[in-house]
């Protein structure tokens, strides 16, 4: 070990008292720290994990019409209605989609051919979409055969899955059949074969999920899909890869960013708050420690001018206080993370809901003890520059005589 | 006569003084001064006369306000902080009043502390080196002992041993018996004069004894910053 380690180890074993409590300080600030940073982002995790529970990351819709001139006839102001009435498909869709899965930020990519429709049963008569899915696919970006709370995930021919509120309002049951009537007098009786419960109410009445091909042609879009739906590996670069796709494609790229902006501003102004109260909560660290050590330069004066007499240089001294701050800040953060590791476990054991399963799962990663380790030492270190400098400047002949 | 190789400490109108303008105060004014190796002297002078000031300038711990010091043939006032440190590290040996110990360590840590302080790492070389001398000063069973568990004359034995642990040009020592009983004293003023003996170390010992001071070769007196006498003392 070399000398400067050797000092600074000793020194802080013999001020035990002092390095003790220090470190218990540097450990009450750390454990704040990562109990707060795992909470956030646990909490966090868990609301967006809810909102997408029924998104897509991205959706790609057909481009969106130009404007027409504003002095157009009647009977072109009526051709335009019955065009936008007209549900618009995505041109050439299958090669979309192929290209799209190769894309290494992408991790699924999930035709819709979707569209508004009736859903008729005995008297009850509910306006709901159509949502035509190629399961497999649909299943990679909107977990749904883990949401069924009745049934199995089957949209053959004839058959369809309804959200639990749409089933309640209709009276039905897996079993049951279904019609659903589009524009144009289109319709077809379909047989429910699951039920799902997605987290949202308005989902879970409205949507029914059938096969690709009995949406396409109760909506009158033959070999065409309305949207695309992809799901990502990093959720944060949504809006990025959206503008790349449209700027690529032509289409219109909505990502879970943009359609939840209210909500990720949210998000956004909480981990700043939270980085506001961590950066202080460091600074505070960092003062508690420079104090101590500023006390300790003072209190061994005579040893600093003893070893500076010895022929230790001013280098050596300054790091023998820069160590001593970086350790006090590892064992700190040591310390620190324990002490959150059990908060998090008790905070689990009592945040709970009604049911009593946990009200979500929070643990300390590695990764964030980690960082703690290295941050907390970092800032011992920092804190320690003036005391450090002031152990190095101090002169060995009035330190030798006081 | 000895030739300028042999000149371990050369000392040329050094003088010192302290703050500038109205407030300064004069310490030393022009000290001219040469220890040949192997030389055992004595400085002697009244309480503030500026002895204590004079050892801190040859032992590189302060620089001289003007005047020219060199340490076996070394120009001091050519060097930065750290090539001071350095020169004072191999060639200078200190021996202050207060037993100056670091009590976080031992005593054969401190004794090899000038060691480990030079090379960086600890090596079994510098321990043996110390333990010897431990030996040598008769604390052979202490070693291992943290230094405040020394008695006031154990302390500075082992802050001698500390100052030759290095084989120094020059041992400088501030009133080193200044805090013993006169039989303790007694023992440690044997110990320099045994080292000076056999390995031909310089000495400069501060005292204020006058029964210790004619036990050495040499004495200097300082009187108000000035040398005011300089004489070799009749061998008994
Ligand atoms: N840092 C300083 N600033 C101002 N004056 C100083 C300083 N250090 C020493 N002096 C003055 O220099 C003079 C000589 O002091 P010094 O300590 O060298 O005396 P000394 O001969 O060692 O005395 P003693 O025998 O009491 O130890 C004294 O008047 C002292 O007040
Ligand atoms: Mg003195």
């Amino acid at each position: 070990m070399p000398f400067e380690w050797i000092a600074a180890v000793r020194f802080l074993r013999e001020g035990r008292m002092q390095s003790l409590l220090i470190i218990v300080g540097v450990g009450v600030g750390v454990a704040v720290i990562v109990f707060m940073s795992a909470l956030l982002s646990g909490l966090q995790a868990n609301l967006i994990k809810r909102t997408l529970s029924s998104q897509a990351h991205i959706t790609l819709l057909p481009p969106e019409e130009i404007a027409r001139p504003q002095q157009a006839t009647d009977a072109t102001a009526l051709r335009l209605q019955k065009q936008a009435q007209r549900l618009r498909a995505i041109d050439q869709w299958q090669t979309l989609r192929d290209r799209l899965e190769t894309w290494p930020e992408i991790a699924a990519v999930s035709p819709v051919a979707s569209g508004p429709a009736f859903a008729v049963r005995g008297e009850a008569n509910k306006a709901i979409t159509v949502v035509g899915i190629e399961p497999e696919r649909y299943n990679r970006v909107i977990s749904l055969a883990e949401r069924l709370t009745a049934g199995q995930l089957r949209v053959g021919a004839g058959e369809a899955v309804i959200g639990i509120e749409l089933a309640k309002d209709l009276g039905a049951e897996v079993g049951d059949k279904l019609r659903l009537s589009a524009a144009d007098g289109r319709s077809d009786t379909l047989t429910i074969t699951g039920l799902f419960d997605l987290g949202n109410k308005g989902v879970n009445a409205r949507n029914v999920y059938v096969g690709l091909r009995t949406a396409q042609s109760l909506l009158d879009l033959v070999g065409g899909v309305s949207s695309i739906d992809l799901a990502l590996h990093d959720l944060d670069l949504a809006e990025q890869l959206a503008r790349r796709i449209a700027g690529e494609t032509g289409l219109t790229a909505d990502s879970w960013i943009k359609t939840n902006a209210q909500f990720v501003t949210a998000l956004t102004s909480q981990r700043v708050s939270s980085n506001v109260i961590r950066f202080f909560i460091a600074l505070s660290v960092a003062f508690g420690i420079a104090s101590v050590l500023v006390v300790s330069v003072i209190q061994r004066g005579k040893e600093i001018g003893i070893l500076r007499a010895m022929g230790a240089t001013q280098a050596q001294m300054r790091r023998i206080f820069l160590l001593q701050g970086g350790i006090v800040g590892f064992f700190g953060s040591l310390l620190g993370s324990a002490l959150a590791w059990s908060f998090l476990m008790l905070w689990q054991l009592l945040a709970r809901n009604p049911d009593g399963t946990p009200m979500f799962v929070i643990g300390v990663e590695p990764g964030l003890v980690a960082l703690a380790a290295g941050g907390a030492s970092l800032v011992g270190i920092l804190s320690a520059l003036l005391p450090a400098r002031r152990a190095a400047q101090l002169d060995p002949v009035v330190a030798i005589r006081g | 006569m000895a030739d300028t190789n042999d000149r371990v400490l050369h000392l040329a109108g050094i003088r010192k003084s302290y703050g500038s303008g109205e407030v300064e105060s004069k310490v030393l004014h022009g000290i001219d001064l040469t220890l040949q190796r192997g030389e055992f002297a004595a400085l002697i002078g009244p309480s503030g006369s500026g002895k204590s000031t004079l050892l801190n300038l040859i032992g590189l711990l302060d620089r001289p306000t003007s005047g020219q010091l060199h340490i076996d043939g070394e120009d001091s006032g050519q060097l930065d902080d750290t090539g001071l440190t350095r020169l004072r590290g191999q060639r200078i040996g200190f021996v202050f009043q207060h037993h100056h110990l670091i009590p976080a360590f031992t005593a054969e840590e401190n004794v090899a502390m000038p060691l480990l302080v030079a090379r960086g790492r600890p090596d079994s070389e510098m321990f043996e080196r110390a333990g010897h001398l431990l030996d040598q000063v008769g604390l052979a069973d202490r070693k291992q002992h943290l230094a405040n568990r020394l008695s006031g004359g154990q302390q500075q034995r082992v802050a001698i041993a500390r100052a030759l642990v290095t084989n120094p040009s020059l041992v400088l020592a501030d009133e080193p018996t200044g805090n013993l009983d006169t039989h303790s004293a007694d023992d440690v003023f044997a110990l320099l004069r045994e080292f000076n003996r056999r390995q031909h170390t310089t000495f400069l010992i501060v005292t204020h004894d006058p029964r210790l001071a004619a036990r050495c070769d040499r004495i200097i007196e300082l009187v108000d910053g000035r040398i005011v006498a300089d004489q070799a003392v009749a061998s008994a």
